[in-house]
């Protein structure tokens, strides 16, 4: 007797954000729905006859069966064009300073927004005139988008062909024809606005080999756990222990033409925090604003959580947009345990089978599918592109084995293990060096090695030093930090200056915040100059003491803060007074 | 007007029988029109009516959670009228001062608050965009929280706790002392008590009354005795209102949630009759979104001078922080409290832990313009050294104090200066900012100027104070 009962397409059950809707034959999966008299916006997970199963990406309170359902038809897709950059988008492209605009501080439901905005006009630069033959990937025009970013309108995948016409220059909008190509299918019109379905990668033409770091500016990180440009890098920590920190710093620092920062289900605040920041921030190697680069994805914890399932595809395919253009991109996802979760969600409504932890069995073919849409390609046009994906996860109760972290292990090559030992005391970044690695050094060591010979050795001596610290430090724990010799003790002094003075780095600190390889080689080779030093005295039978009184020690303790990043000259300084003061403390030793 | 739910008792359809009624849930067939979430009266034949809401509905059936319980309840005479909307809280201004119970209806005898407002208790996300980054230091007068972990207005900061650890004293300590430095005027309060014995919330309410803040508190009690789901719509009555407060009316408000392990077991509890699928111990796997979707009502926005502060206290179970309670409550929240149980055996109050307990929006509440300049420093130093502290400690255990170098030594005295003078304090002792600043130098000028490598020279040379200080200390001063 409902008034579902009628003929159309109409919902049938509700349960949370999982909606079942007849009179859906012929429906794709993952096609896109709009649910209801809102209009919510949902997709087509599962089909069972006629029927659909529906997921719906806003909360469903008091929708009722029987309510209508429009189908679009379509899989969900984004918009892409100039007018990405500098934008901050939910997890299903809409854009939040405009829905803020539509219906104030709180999101209404069923809010409707052009991800783009579709009056503003750009400047269009053609690359292309008629009779010219041209192929997909291919650029047809240029854009200067922001002041760092020059948007290239590419012929969509899939079209080659003879131009029929094109646009002079001038300016236009997103929606104007800028060209005319006679394909095989017929003339295909290219507009700046192209659209591409989220779960859908973009083809290019040959994956490479990652080659080059991606430069970060921070100290554990490029010296000692690096991470390739096109490369994937894994960052699990407890709470507390600064993995949202450690990914602002990455993004902020980041050598990468494009930054997009994924915040899925994460803190309001810390989405806001970026917001601030980032417009007031400079890049140290243009030092035009940071925004001016990045693309913000924010969908908080409290966002419906079938958007934040999507976020990350958003993401990701926004990424191989720009890096189409021939780009280096960095992802940063701020937690990919939060989209696990999500998953994890949705499943159960669904009333899938659980594996580990009540997570899909899907799960590890899920993230092995986004992290492979990371890497350096070159692209459909020709050109070098590449994703670096940083992904954070973030361990229920700091346990490293549970199911996220552990598969995400398998399908990165960079681990970044945070560290709450170190949280607590307050060092950060709380990367743990003796549990993190990085499987890039061969692809990296070329970059560095020309910036500093020798610089794989002295790495290797670093890492060397700083597990024997460790050792050193497991019997103190015993015996007493004064029980063990000179020579033992030498371990945990120069532990404490590797700590102190090149491991911690400050994210407040104006010279510490980011520092350049230069510096980075250059304050190593400092420290491992009074290792050196240090441990020959003391094989000559100088007491520690008189190492650890050296007037320049403290002078090297504080070079992360005291030096600019491009002042090597006063760091070269420094090391040649280090070398005359170790000299004189031989000298004294001898005598 | 029906008493229980304030709708006319003629609105929505009725429907007599239900089939299947099974721990909380029971199941009408046959129904038209019915929303998910949908607020539902069910009652008995001649039984007061109970509140309950659609957890599914499809074009056959509808699944009703009844909130009050089902007890007494037939399968034959049940009566289930669909109310049109989902759960709704009239609010106002003039709900301070009052008690309600976790449905927003009045619990102290008087007559339910006028107002024409009335809110979906679910409310609905703020748009990251519209949210304004909160830095305003807020000082509660407690050395361990405004010198270590200060809080700022718009955060939510927990405090973790243990069974017969003194959570209430220090959360009743905070709510009396907090504001801005130089204000007289406090926060407005919003009060929920999930499942907490009638002693607490009877604590609460004479500490709000004997330092005359009453006038200012709207409680929402949903006690150890009321039924579980009740509790479950507690925190977001007493959210709803908070929301009205700060962003209608513009005030200060600051949330108190206690406690949040109770509220966590009623959604097991009400996730396990629904037979879903458990997550880690038992509870369900959408626990984070859930915390979620309340935790984030805190923050301040555009466009309006008010704010919401929150205060969830949550006692860990075995003093566990990786139960998933604590666990997926640190990771919403800007931070924690951590009350230490060794501390509190000490005589120490308040047993706020040193390490683990973290303020994470403190970076932009303190220092120059807004508490001093050299706060960040001292922060960073005192955490530095007293994680030290605690490393000696572990090896005096071991060694034994005697064969501990000198330096060490010196460790340990800081490490009891440290706990004995600066953590604690008078449960009355409300410490200015700036003396907390000066207790921490004094106490860090315990140890050589060298050991002192996170604070610049230009720092040591006009804080530290060698000597003078040791000496006090000895005197017993």
């Amino acid at each position: 007797m409902s008034s579902a009962d009628g003929g159309g397409t109409v919902v049938t059950r509700v349960s949370g954000p999982v909606v079942t809707v007849k009179g859906m034959g012929g429906s794709a999966m993952y096609e896109v729905v709009r649910v209801g008299e809102l209009g919510l916006v949902g997709e087509v997970v599962r089909q069972h006859g006629d029927s659909a199963t529906v997921q719906v990406y806003e909360d469903t309170s008091m929708l009722k069966p029987g309510a209508p359902v429009e189908r679009t038809g379509a899989p969900l897709s984004l918009w892409l064009g100039p007018g990405l950059i500098g934008n901050i988008y939910d997890g299903v492209q809409r854009p939040l300073p405009a829905l803020q605009a539509l219906s104030g501080t709180w999101i209404k439901r069923g809010e409707k927004a052009d991800p783009l905005d579709t009056a503003r006009r750009w400047e269009f630069k053609p690359l292309l005139g008629a009779g010219q033959e041209v192929s997909e990937g291919q650029a047809a025009g240029l854009v200067p988008e922001t002041p760092l970013v020059e948007h290239k309108v590419l012929i969509p995948p899939g079209i080659s062909g003879k131009v029929l016409s094109a646009v002079p220059a001038g300016s236009y909008t997103i929606n104007d024809v800028l060209a005319v190509v006679e394909t095989a299918a017929g003339p295909a019109e290219i507009k700046m606005l192209q659209k591409w379905p989220v779960r859908r990668p973009r083809p290019a033409r040959e994956r490479r080999r990652v080659d080059g770091p991606l430069v970060t500016g921070q100290r554990i990180i490029d010296t000692f756990f690096p991470i390739g440009k096109g490369g994937c890098a894994c960052i699990p920590g407890g709470f507390g222990t600064g993995k949202t920190i450690t990914q602002h710093q990455l993004a902020k620092w980041s050598d990468a033409g494009i930054i997009i920062f994924i915040g899925c289900g994460e803190r309001g605040n810390e989405m806001t925090e970026v917001l601030r920041e980032f417009p007031r921030l400079k890049d140290p190697r243009t030092g035009r604003p940071l925004m001016e680069r990045t693309i913000l994805i924010a969908n908080t914890s409290n966002m419906p959580v079938a958007a934040r399932e999507v976020s990350i595809y958003t993401g990701i395919t926004m990424a191989e947009y720009y890096r189409d253009m021939g780009l280096d991109v960095a992802v940063f996802a701020d937690s990919t345990s939060r989209w696990a979760e999500a998953l994890r969600e949705m499943a159960a409504r669904l009333e899938e089978m659980p594996a580990e932890e009540g997570f899909p069995a899907s799960l590890p073919s899920r993230l092995a599918k986004f992290y492979e849409r990371g890497g350096a390609v070159t692209t459909l046009g020709g050109e070098r592109g590449s994703i670096s994906i940083v992904g954070a996860v973030s361990p229920p109760g700091g346990d490293f084995s549970e199911p996220v972290t552990q598969h995400t292990r398998r399908f990165t090559r960079v681990f970044w293990s945070l560290d709450t030992e170190l949280a607590n005391a307050r060092h950060y970044p709380a990367i743990n060096w003796l549990r993190s690695y990085s499987d890039y050094l061969d692809e990296v060591e070329p970059a560095w090695e020309k910036l500093s010979p020798g610089w794989r050795e002295l790495r290797a001596e670093a890492m060397a030093v700083m597990q024997r610290e460790e050792h050193c430090r497991q019997i103190a724990r015993l015996i007493g930090p004064d029980a063990l010799p000179d020579s033992q003790k030498l371990f945990l002094f120069i532990g404490g200056v590797m700590r102190d003075g090149f491991l911690a780095q400050s994210a407040y600190d104006e010279n510490d915040m980011f520092c350049p390889p230069a510096k980075q080689a250059a304050l190593l080779g400092l420290i491992m100059a009074l290792y050196r030093g240090g441990r020959d005295l003391v094989k000559a039978g100088v007491p520690l003491s008189a190492v650890s009184a050296l007037p320049c020690v403290p002078e090297i303790l504080r070079a992360r803060t005291g030096y600019a990043g491009d002042d090597l000259p006063g760091l070269a300084k420094l090391a040649a007074r280090l070398a005359e003061e170790l000299g004189a403390a031989a000298k004294k030793g001898a005598s | 007007m029906s008493a229980i739910s304030g709708y006319p008792p003629d609105r929505g359809l009725e429907y007599v029988g239900a089939s299947r009624i099974e721990g909380l849930l029971v199941v009408v067939e046959r129904v038209r029109d019915v929303g998910f979430d949908e607020l539902v009266e069910i009652a008995g034949p001649g039984g007061r009516p109970r509140l309950g809401r659609v957890l599914e509905v499809s074009d056959k059936c509808a699944l009703v959670q009844v909130l009050e319980g089902t007890d007494g309840l037939s399968g034959r005479t049940v009566s289930a009228r669909f109310l049109g909307e989902s759960l709704r809280l009239p609010v106002s201004r003039s709900m301070l001062g009052r008690v309600f119970d976790g449905l927003g209806r009045p619990a102290d005898g008087g007559p339910p608050p006028l107002s024409g407002d009335r809110r979906d208790v679910n409310g609905s996300p703020i748009n990251p965009v519209a949210r304004r980054y909160p830095r305003e230091f807020i000082q509660t007068g407690i050395s361990a929280i405004d010198g270590m972990n200060a809080l700022v207005r718009g955060q939510k900061l927990p405090i973790f706790s243990g069974n017969g650890l003194p959570h209430d004293r220090v959360c009743a300590q905070l709510i009396r002392q907090a504001r801005l430095p130089g204000e007289k005027e406090g926060f407005s309060i919003v009060f929920a008590a999930m499942g907490v014995k009638r002693d607490v919330a009877d604590y609460f309410m004479r500490d709000f009354a004997a330092s005359g803040a009453l006038s200012r508190v709207a409680m929402f009690l949903s006690l150890a005795d009321a039924p579980g789901v009740e509790r479950l719509l507690t925190p977001r009555s007493a959210l709803t209102l908070a929301e009205h407060l700060a962003f209608d009316c513009g005030q200060h408000v600051l949330v108190v949630l206690t406690d949040m392990t109770n509220y966590c077991e009623s959604l097991r509890e009400v996730g396990s009759a629904r037979g879903e699928i458990p997550g880690r111990k038992g509870y369900p796997g959408y626990l984070y979104s859930d915390l979620a979707s309340l935790y984030e009502r805190a923050g301040r926005v555009d466009g309006s001078p008010g704010s919401i502060t929150q205060t969830a206290i949550l006692t860990m179970p075995s003093d566990d922080i990786s139960h998933p309670v604590p666990d997926l409550t640190g990771y919403i929240t800007e931070g924690q409290i951590v009350l230490d149980r060794e501390l509190s055996q000490r005589g120490i109050y308040p047993p706020i832990s040193g390490l683990p307990s973290l303020s994470r929006l403190m970076k932009d509440g303190v220092g120059k313009g807004y508490t001093r300049e050299d706060h960040p420093a001292l922060t960073s130093q005192l955490f530095a050294c007293y994680a030290y502290v605690k490393r000696v400690r572990a090896l005096a255990d071991i060694i034994g104090e005697e064969e501990l170098g000198a330096g060490d030594k010196l460790y340990l005295k800081f490490g009891e200066a440290f706990e004995n003078r600066f953590i604690s304090q008078g449960e009355r002792e409300d410490r200015p900012i700036e003396l907390t600043l000066d207790l921490g130098w004094e106490i860090l000028s315990m140890l050589p100027r060298e050991e002192l490598r996170r604070v610049g020279e230009k720092m040591l040379d006009e804080h530290y104070r060698s000597g003078i200080i040791i000496k006090n200390q000895e005197s017993g001063i």
